[in-house]
């Protein structure tokens, strides 16, 4: 055998090896998403069949009032979430990345709602949310104020859906950025420290440089997530009041599962992942920006010297 | 207080982490622009010392006094002293000025002062080709200068080096330590060096403080310590190879002490006079003061082991009782493994220890 008839061996015997998650992958992965790109083209129901209508579907949902309302409360909901979603949990982290059991105690408290299945979590905000006989209402009872309206005012509904969300998903970030911070070498902070660094110049200087990629991780993670609320409005309010709080799965689900209208469904679809994958790749770019102009400067520098 | 007193000093400090002391009591003085260097085998407390002059680890016990100042309480950045970390430390997303300016910054330094301050130390340290790359662009030995710019552009009153060169490779390490005698010539600064490699100390310091199990055993100039060795452990730990320890009966009748081994009874340079009564002596004698002879001539011992190192020849013998002994030859020898051979020892050179193990020399040769 020659070295040539080898190597051309060797090469796709190496396929084998990721050959089972290729298979995985393709099969539900890429199939689905290139099928439900075909579906989106057709009025289709679940009984099969359908009539191929091109672009029909996406015109329908740009005229479609409670597709956009949908589209307009994920945004809304996004700005709500993410932000805090991708701060707060840093500042856990600050706060409880050191070995007193205290802190060990506390990680476990925050991390602890992240374990919750959504149909708990729901059901325990539920209770404290709800306008009659709930935990928050009793509280303004007490000091003689009227219950304010979580679940039903068109106005707080997806506040508290965000306020829900947040204590819900503290955990994993939180926990990311505790596993970041606790690679930074101890001993740059202890060359910060002979450098007179105070507290805040540490953080400002040392901290977060050292984390600014789980930070851009957490917030692009947190997007796609977010993107995709569908259990806490659907177990707690239905999309109401008023379509209020229906964000785009929920309108995917409704159409898919309660109209049948799956071709419709499947356009919806695809909106939501042009959506998700716009929105990353922005963030994505702009959050780099710096450190890429930062790259790009380089070798001009060094030329320079 | 009055006048300024100048130098460190380091009275009775004790530390210990939860049950475990790593510090016991140590006194020391250090004098203005010396360069001392702490040696030590791994987990003698010389690391510790040093983080507690730092100011990264806080005494339990006593007290730490640069230039007339107690500073034991105040913070690190306070205390007037600049550190060279063992793994630079440097601040990875900053590039090699922002590096050197952190700390010139946050104490107010003016823009122009902190240019001026950093040029110096490019020009010193000759990095100036890269000051604005970032630490993770730079080879080990530039990441080491830049390590030394960020102290030297703090103008400080103590230079602290945590085992500075022992992350470079060996060639790099001896041309580092030759340029970092050079910068303390230079700098005209106090610096205290912790090291567990004797070369640096022995080549680098003005007094080299030898320290084992939380206490020092014995300061001194490098040939102090190499000649007179205040201890059986120092004698072992400085020199390489090591001092040979061979347990000997001592006649203390005469002027000088005679040592009785098995073959025979050798006149070493020690006083009688002034040496305690004790049944357990020893003597040490260090390698090159142990001659390969014929067989039959003075000590007869077996090579085990011959080393090589062209100008000179390591020959490693056991005694007939088993005791090891390393010996001395030409670059030339042509001694081999499994020879028999005579040890001819340079009796007079010999530092005896008894048995608290507190060691005994000849007196110091005028002149």
């Amino acid at each position: 055998m020659t070295a040539s008839s080898l190597k051309s061996r060797g090469s796709w015997t190496n396929a084998l090896f990721v050959a089972p998650y290729l298979f995985v992958y393709l099969c539900l992965l890429i199939y689905p998403l290139i099928a439900g790109m075909g579906l989106s083209l057709f009025k289709a129901d679940l009984f099969g069949g359908g009539t191929f209508v091109g672009f029909e579907n996406f015109a329908r949902l740009f005229r479609d009032e409670v597709f956009l309302q949908s589209v307009a409360n994920t945004f809304y909901f996004v700005a709500l979430t993410v932000p805090p979603l991708t701060v707060l949990p840093l500042f856990l982290a600050l706060l409880l990345n050191r070995t007193t059991r205290v802190a060990a105690f506390f990680r476990g408290v925050f991390f602890s709602s992240s374990v919750l299945s959504v149909t708990i979590v729901t059901l325990v905000w539920r209770m404290i949310l709800m306008s009659e006989g709930g935990l928050a209402s009793n509280i303004t009872a007490l000091f003689g104020a009227e219950a304010i309206a979580f679940l039903s005012d068109p106005k707080i509904v997806m506040i508290s859906m965000a306020i829900i969300t947040v204590w819900w998903c503290l955990g994993l970030p939180m926990m990311l950025y505790l596993s970041a911070l606790q690679q930074v070498p101890k001993d740059i902070y202890e060359a910060a420290e002979l450098d007179n660094a105070s507290w805040w110049r540490t953080l400002w200087s040392i901290t977060l440089p050292s984390v600014s990629r789980t930070i851009i991780l957490v917030a692009i993670f947190e997007c796609v997530l977010q993107f995709q609320l569908f259990g806490q409005p659907q177990l707690i309010t239905q999309g109401g009041p008023n379509g209020a709080s229906r964000p785009i799965v929920l309108f995917i689900f409704e159409i898919g599962f309660r109209r049948w209208d799956v071709g419709y469904a499947a356009a919806a679809s695809q909106i939501l992942f042009a959506i998700i994958l716009i929105a990353t790749l922005v963030q994505y770019f702009v959050t780099t920006r710096r450190s890429r102009s930062e790259a790009l400067a380089q070798p001009k520098v060094r030329g320079n010297a | 207080m009055g006048g300024r007193v100048s130098g460190i000093e380091i009275s009775h400090v004790t530390k210990a982490y939860g049950a475990t002391p790593v510090l016991d009591g140590v006194t020391l003085s250090i004098a203005d622009n010396e360069f001392v260097a702490f040696l030590g085998p791994s987990g003698c407390g010389k690391t510790t010392l040093l983080r507690l002059i730092a100011g990264l680890e806080e005494v339990d016990a006593g007290e730490i006094h640069i230039n007339g100042r107690r500073v034991d309480q105040l913070a690190p950045g306070a205390r007037g002293v600049a550190m060279v970390f063992q793994n630079y430390a440097l601040y990875p997303h900053m590039t090699v000025a922002d590096n050197l300016a952190f700390g010139l910054k946050n104490v107010g330094v003016g823009k122009a002062e902190i240019e001026t301050r950093i040029a110096e130390a490019a020009r010193i340290l000759e990095i100036g080709d890269y000051l604005h790359r970032k630490p993770g662009e730079l080879s080990g030995g530039q990441k080491q200068r830049v390590a030394i710019g960020r102290a030297i552009v703090k103008k400080p009153d103590l230079f602290l080096f945590d085992e500075p060169l022992s992350n470079l490779d060996a060639a790099l390490r001896m041309r580092t330590r030759l340029e970092l005698a050079q910068l303390r010539r230079r700098l005209k600064a106090t610096m205290i060096l912790v090291t567990h490699d004797q070369v640096e100390a022995m080549t680098l310091a003005d007094r080299i403080v030898v320290m084992k199990d939380r206490k020092i055993q014995q300061v001194g100039t490098p040939m102090e310590i190499y000649t007179r060795p205040a201890n059986v452990f120092v004698a072992g730990f400085v020199g390489s190879p090591p001092m040979n320890i061979l347990k000997v009966e001592l006649d203390t009748a005469g002027p000088v002490a005679m040592a009785k081994l098995a073959g025979g009874v050798f006149k070493t340079g020690v006083v009688s006079a002034g040496l305690p009564a004790s049944s357990d002596w020893r003597i040490g004698l260090r390698p090159e003061n142990v001659h390969i002879a014929g067989s039959g001539d003075g000590l007869a011992a077996t090579v085990e082991f011959v080393e090589r190192l062209g100008e000179r020849t390591l020959v490693y013998t056991k005694l007939a009782d088993g005791t090891a002994v390393t010996a001395e030859d030409a670059g030339t020898s042509k001694v081999k493994m499994g020879d028999p051979v005579g040890l001819r020892m340079d009796a007079e050179a010999a530092h005896l220890f008894d048995g608290e193990g507190v060691g005994y020399h000849a007196p110091e040769v005028e002149g």
